[in-house]
């Protein structure tokens, strides 16, 4: 009985001897365990398709696929009134690259357009525009379907300034005196962290916070749960595997995935996508991987609490991958929602994460933020992977 | 720390809270132990006995809240992982990574209880050897058959030579060749590492091979001592009925066992039947004599197995609910349903097989195989594990096409044939196959319903087959919460349901006590009493006994085919002698892998064996 | 024809007992559906409602002053911070304390009155280029309008031209009122699909699919039997979602309710054979699980719901064809906003009905023939 030494009392060479010897029984079983997590990963193809090509799909979605940026938005123009000062007052619409125009010559065929949503708004002159207009009282009218409200209510703004604009000039003009002496104010907008104004800018950052909360936090769940589901761990744990091996050895493979995953997100995003990266390329990786642990640790969290894999992926689904699509900023501006949903969101890591890349691609090393945003997920990362270490205990009851 | 002994329990108890239900089971209740290092000790009993959960507390599994547990001299409570750290453990279920291959598995354990690179080879070599997993050290584990997957589960946990090993259940399932050379194994590693063994067992004829047997019965220790002490509990009472008539073997059983007041047990053996009286004056009871007819009796040497029944039987009658009401519930079939088929005059072909091939790529599950079964035979497939006894059986109701060759069941291919044919089949596969989410009486409407039952007819058939399976008060019970033996009892009830013609059964009683086993056969025959064609497969040799007539298959395949005293024959015994079905498997088997070396092969002790 | 109805009555019931009966599933099968919805609802918003704002104001003057006032006047945009100087502007951006700077130069007013163009800095934190071209927009419709009284009160001539607007189904262009029809429909798919999936998937794993395999039942009364429940189940979560969606949020409908109930069926019953067929193909519940959400990610992405079908390039609008909630979107949209009649959404219902022939009968053919 060799162990039976471990009983007699010790001197200071043995301490450290034997301390050596159980620093390679560690590795020998971390690297026994994580090779066949390893395996089995690369065995599944459901589980390798999650992790690698589902980022591919989602990214070539999101590149070219998503788009919230309105651009040549049809508009039918009913011209019931055809006079030179008509076609000059709607001529703005033409020369905007937001809108492109199609002439109908009825409200009636307007309004079926607008029903089979060929067009997106109508602009009505009435046959009384060039009189009324050169009476001062000239009127068009522009009508947006709101079933698709953010489109329709870019498309209405477009609309009115470009008209109202055109309007002054077409005054401007019909009183002679291109100066009548009034100023105007003009507005000259720049546009910061988003020269060309894309939202494949702003998606595509977000994006890579999906998906490492994808292999992160989902993927992860599902395999801790499955060995409890079929009965893998009872022997495992009648050995001297310790719990931290375990954890450890579930936590390096997917990590690895994860690591893969970001760095084909940063790839396209930057050579295909040509978004910037404006702050430092390290502290971009050094604030994944410090997400990557969180997400890691809440997906072990819910696997062993839950023990169960359908459980553990609704549940995951519920506090991870939907936080990051609907709180995290990641598509609706958290500016923008009611006070106490806004602190929900902030509740969820994925929040911070998603500010922090943003503007690390987008803007900059800011650094206050970034310490802050840090420091909350380090915390994170602790709280997460250490509750996973408590709840996995060797024990069947 | 006493060195004398490798576990030390004191007035251990266990309770879990059922969610379900709400209530507090107490499923181990004042256990004392004593277990000497380097013995072999086995538990047995019935399910439910707290076997499982008394192996588990040893290993660190299950919290011991009241009483004391020490094991190597370390207290579980306080040191789970020291002491995880020097045992090994099967589990009853033994969870492998069904993505992993063979040799991945192993190896897996291996590193894990640090088994040095060096000491591997010959370890491997020896349980490759055993396991007959060496043709397949490159295959997933989830592609193995379910015995395959057992043996795998074995050979993991016998990678390294442990202080102490536990071992829940480890040959359920498994064939009699390789539990004769799992015993060696267990064997020599007590010899030369004077290692402690500690197994739960439903074999008795196992549990006959330990040092110390403990006897458990609903959480309680009913018995403990030396196999032969316990066996000593049916001594002057174990006899054995020498037939001469034509009738078959089991209908005397059937007899002697249905005549609860006189016999505590009867069992087929050796074209014979071998009984236990109730008392030893029974034996000269009149109504003995009459239910024996011309047989001549000889007085038998108890074996553990005898010793078991008579235990187990006193128990219950003085717990009130009695083994002879469930036996008299299972051979209620024979009066309930009408015989169906009263004209034996032209004995009707159930089942053809002509030249059946399954391939699974390069691999021959099933090779070219041909039998036939009639109306009311109890027709049983043999064979060592992976033999491609569950392919055929899944060929024959028609779950899986086959790659060539003639089939017809009931007069058509399952496969291919109308969907109402399959109505005349009932099915028990080898997992319990049933929802375990909904409750009994949920699962047995459901397939009723499924099998076109309904309205009185349905309410009147599940009547029947819950009394008849004594599934009674447990209506409303998740199945899959119910005991081992109950989930079968149910899985059979449900199989039943709709008076199939022909019953398929796997493995049904494989990991069952032996109590559970009488019930279930004394079904069977009364069954196949009434008509209907029963196939069944088994790796309880003494069962093939039950049956009509037996093929036993090996490696795809069919190496004999006949009645057990024909298959006997073939084996190269005489006709004329005590037949030994274990023997006849094991040398059948052997003079297909090795022709040369026949009947050399290793022979199990299966109790005493008697020549006549 | 009896007994089959029967056995498939039988089948659901069944099925319906699996789901149903364990409490952890019901809430599994309700709770994320109704905390889903209020979350959609509050927080789905691409409405600009809080625009914090700074400014550099050089000019100190009254019309900047009164540019600024009818900004605060919107309810929408709010000042954070006057800035000292032009540093300042990277500060209140960089931090993300402010979504806009407006900077006026020192001789704003002057080019006002000297008749010339007063240019007006807009610097936007596009970060979000969403809420930048919003918060663009909305400063451009103030600054016009501001011209105009501008215009007047410096005795110019009545602004010739007026714009009258009007937005048809949605006349306060909430985001609410498109997000929330929407969510009718892909809240029941997400988990429809799921279950559906789950269904076979689960009983090939636990071994129950040989036992009904080997009862009379044929593959396609297994598949009917199989269905219903989910679709069931789908019908009900929807309902739950409609429920929140006009009464908590208070989204008028403007549709017969059951032309909606319609319209869904429709949607349910293809989405539902999406599911089996995933089901179907699957070897155990964890691939069910992690094909379906891996087919449901561009499924929902691509529906219409997180962006138009029409923003997105031809080759994607042609694939979304294959794609049930595209269409069950943009019916519910019709039929719940614009009080449409089935007859009006007949070309949402063809594509998926076909979807539906197609995925229903490859299903039911490969519960027999796809061996694992």
């Amino acid at each position: 009985m060799p162990e039976a030494a471990a009983n007699a009392p010790m001197t200071e060479t043995d301490h450290g001897v034997a301390q050596r010897r159980t620093v390679g029984a560690f590795l020998r079983r971390l690297y026994a365990l994580t090779r066949k997590e390893v395996r089995q990963l690369l065995r599944d193809k459901s589980n390798l398709s999650i992790g690698l090509l589902l980022p591919v799909i989602l990214m070539l979605i999101f590149g070219y696929g998503l788009s919230l940026d309105v651009r040549n938005a049809p508009v039918a123009v009913v011209m019931e009134d055809a006079s030179p000062a008509a076609m000059d007052a709607i001529s703005a619409l033409q020369l905007s690259p937001y809108f492109s125009p199609v002439l109908v010559r009825s409200m009636h065929e307007a309004n079926d357009k607008m029903l089979s949503r060929e067009v997106d708004a109508v602009v009505r002159v009435p046959s009384d525009f060039s009189s009324a207009l050169a009476a001062g009282q000239g009127r068009l009218q522009v009508i947006v379907h709101g079933a698709e409200a953010s489109r329709a209510s870019i498309i209405l703004n477009y609309a009115t300034s470009a008209l109202l604009q055109q309007g002054v000039r077409l005054q401007d003009r019909s009183g002679g005196a291109s100066g009548d002496g009034i100023g105007q104010v003009q507005v000259d907008s720049r546009l910061w962290f988003n020269a060309a104004n894309t939202s494949t800018w702003y998606l595509v950052p977000g994006l890579i916070v999906l998906i490492m909360t994808l292999t992160g936090a989902f993927l992860t769940a599902l395999v801790m749960a499955r060995e409890w589901e079929r009965g893998t761990f009872e022997a495992l744990f009648v050995s001297p595997v310790k719990p931290v091996e375990i954890l450890l050895a579930k936590i390096i493979p997917y990590f690895g995935v994860g690591i893969i995953g970001l760095t084909m997100c940063l790839t396209t995003a930057r050579f295909l996508f040509g978004v910037p990266m404006e702050g430092s390329l390290l502290l971009l990786l050094f604030a994944s991987v410090l997400y990557l642990f969180v997400a890691l640790g809440i997906g072990l969290l819910i696997s062993s609490v839950t023990r169960n894999q359908f459980m553990a992926s609704q549940i995951s689904l519920l506090v991870s991958l939907l936080p990051v699509f609907m709180l995290s900023g990641f598509m609706f501006d958290l500016r923008n929602v009611p006070f106490v949903i806004n602190v929900i969101g902030h509740l969820f890591p994925a929040t911070h994460f998603m500010a922090l890349i943003k503007t690390l691609m987008l803007a900059g090393n800011i650094w206050p933020q970034i310490i802050l945003e840090c420091s909350i997920l380090t915390a994170y990362a602790v709280l997460f992977i250490g509750l996973a270490r408590l709840v996995t205990r060797k024990r069947l009851d | 720390m006493s060195d004398a002994h490798a576990v030390v329990g004191r007035h251990l108890h266990k309770r879990f809270l059922d969610k379900e239900s709400g209530r507090t089971i107490h499923a181990l209740k004042d256990i004392n132990l004593d277990i000497p290092a380097g013995s072999i000790t086995a538990f047995v009993g019935p399910d439910g006995a707290g076997k499982t959960t008394l192996i588990r507390m040893m290993a660190g599994l299950l919290r011991c809240e009241e009483g004391e547990l020490q094991v190597l001299g370390l207290d579980v409570a306080r040191h789970p992982q020291q002491i995880q750290d020097r045992i090994s453990y099967m589990p009853q279920r033994f969870g492998l990574y069904e993505d992993l291959s063979v040799q991945e598995n192993l190896d897996l354990y291996a590193d894990l209880h640090g088994v040095p690179p060096e000491a591997r080879g010959q370890r491997y070599q020896r349980l490759m050897e055993m396991t007959g997993l060496a043709r397949f050290t490159d295959r997933p584990a989830g592609k193995l058959s379910g015995g395959m997957k057992q043996k795998l589960g074995l050979a993991c946990t016998l990678v390294r030579s442990p202080e102490l090993l536990l071992l829940d259940e480890p040959t359920v399932g498994v064939d009699p060749l390789s539990r004769v050379e799992l015993w060696e194994i267990v064997e020599q590693l007590r010899r030369d590492e004077h290692l402690t063994v500690i197994i739960s067992t439903a074999y008795l004829d196992e549990a006959e091979r330990c040092s110390r047997v403990y006897v458990m019965h609903e959480g309680e220790i009913l018995a403990e001592g030396a196999p032969e002490a316990l066996s000593a509990h049916a001594r002057d009472r174990c006899f054995m009925a020498v037939t001469h008539s034509a009738e078959p073997a089991r209908a005397l059983q059937a007899r002697l066992l249905d005549a609860c007041e006189l016999v505590v047990d009867a069992v087929p053996q050796g074209g014979h039947v071998r009984f236990i009286v109730a008392n030893p004056d029974s034996q000269h009871d009149p109504r003995l004599r009459s239910l024996l007819g011309d047989a001549e009796v000889q007085a038998m040497t108890p074996r553990l197995e005898d010793g078991f029944m008579v235990l187990m039987r006193r128990r219950l009658q003085h717990m009130g609910h009695s083994h002879e009401a469930s036996l008299a519930a299972a051979a209620m079939s024979a009066e309930e349903s009408t015989p169906q088929a009263s004209a034996d005059a032209t004995r009707e072909v159930m089942i053809e097989v002509r030249d059946l091939v399954r391939r699974f790529g390069d691999f021959v599950a099933v090779n070219s195989t041909s039998f036939a079964v009639q109306r009311g035979e109890i027709f049983g497939l043999l064979g060592p594990n992976g033999a491609g006894k569950t392919t055929t059986f899944r060929m024959l109701c028609g779950l899986l096409p086959a790659s060539s060759g003639f089939l017809q069941v009931a007069g058509v291919n399952l496969r291919t044939a109308r969907a109402d044919a399959r109505r005349r089949i009932g099915y028990v596969s080898q997992k319990f196959s049933l929802y375990g989410n909904l409750s009994v009486m949920e699962n047995l409407e459901f397939f009723g319903g499924a099998y076109g039952l309904r309205g009185k007819r349905l309410r009147r058939r599940i009547d029947t087959v819950m009394e008849q399976f004594e599934l009674g008060g447990l209506e409303r019970t998740p199945s899959g919460h119910l005991p081992g033996g109950f989930k079968q009892r149910l899985a059979m009830a449900v199989g039943l349901l709709h008076e199939p013609d022909i019953l398929f059964l796997d493995e049904p009683t494989s990991g069952t006590d032996p109590l559970a086993r009488r019930e279930f056969w004394r079904r069977i025959t009364a069954l196949a009493d009434t008509g209907v064609t029963i196939i069944i497969t088994t790796h309880f040799l003494d069962e093939a006994e039950y049956c009509d007539r037996i093929v036993i298959q090996d490696a795809g395949e069919l190496k004999a085919l006949g009645t057990p005293r024909e298959v006997w024959v073939q084996a190269g015994h005489r006709a004329d002698s005590f037949l030994n079905m274990e023997r006849a498997f094991i040398d059948i088997v052997n003079q297909g892998r090795h022709p040369k070396t026949a009947n050399t092969g290793a022979v199990i002790a299966t109790g005493e064996v008697l020549h006549a | 024809m009896l007994n089959k109805i029967f056995r498939i009555l039988t089948l659901c019931r069944k099925e319906m007992l699996a789901i149903l009966k364990d409490p952890s599933s019901r809430i599994v099968l309700i709770m994320p559906v109704f905390l889903q919805s209020l979350l959609f609802g509050y927080a789905a918003t691409y409405d600009l409602t809080n625009a914090p704002y700074a400014v550099l104001d050089q000019s100190r003057s009254g019309a900047s002053v009164e540019l600024l006032s009818m900004l605060d006047g919107t309810g929408v945009f709010h000042r954070v911070a006057t800035l000292e100087n032009e540093q300042q502007i990277q500060d209140v951006i960089d931090n993300g304390e402010a979504l806009l700077v407006l900077q006026f130069g020192p001789d704003f007013e002057r080019n006002l009155y000297a008749g010339q163009a007063a240019p007006l800095q807009v610097i936007l934190d596009a970060r979000n280029s969403n809420s930048a071209g919003s918060a663009a927009a909305d400063v451009g419709a103030i600054v016009a309008s501001f011209n105009q009284q501008w215009r007047q009160s410096q005795g110019g001539s009545a602004p010739a031209l007026t714009i009258e607007t009007r937005a048809w189904y949605n006349p306060n262009l909430e985001t609410r009122w498109f997000i929330m029809p929407s969510m009718i429909a892909s809240l029941a798919f997400l988990q429809t699909v799921m279950l559906t999936a789950l269904s076979v998937a689960r009983e090939r794993e636990q071994g129950t699919f040989d036992q009904l395999l080997v009862t009379p039942m044929s593959p396609s009364e297994i598949m009917v039997g199989k269905a219903v429940p989910p679709i069931m189940i789908g019908l009900v979560q929807s309902t739950l979602v409609m429920l929140v969606t006009r009464f908590w949020f208070e989204v008028p409908m403007a549709g017969a309710l059951l032309t909606l109930y319609l319209g869904l069926l429709f949607f349910m019953v293809s989405s539902v054979g999406v599911g089996l067929v995933i089901s179907a193909l699957s070897a155990n519940m964890q691939q069910a699980m992690l094909y379906a959400f891996m087919l449901m990610m561009p499924l929902m992405l691509l529906s219409g719901l997180a962006t138009p079908v029409r923003n997105m390039p031809e080759p994607i609008q042609i694939l979304t064809y294959a794609n049930p909630l595209r269409f069950a979107i943009d019916l519910i949209q019709r039929v719940y906003l614009e009080g449409v009649s089935i007859f009006a959404v007949w070309h949402d219902l063809v594509p998926l009905t076909v979807i539906a022939l197609i995925t229903m009968p490859w299903a039911a053919w490969l519960f027999r023939h796809r061996l694992v």
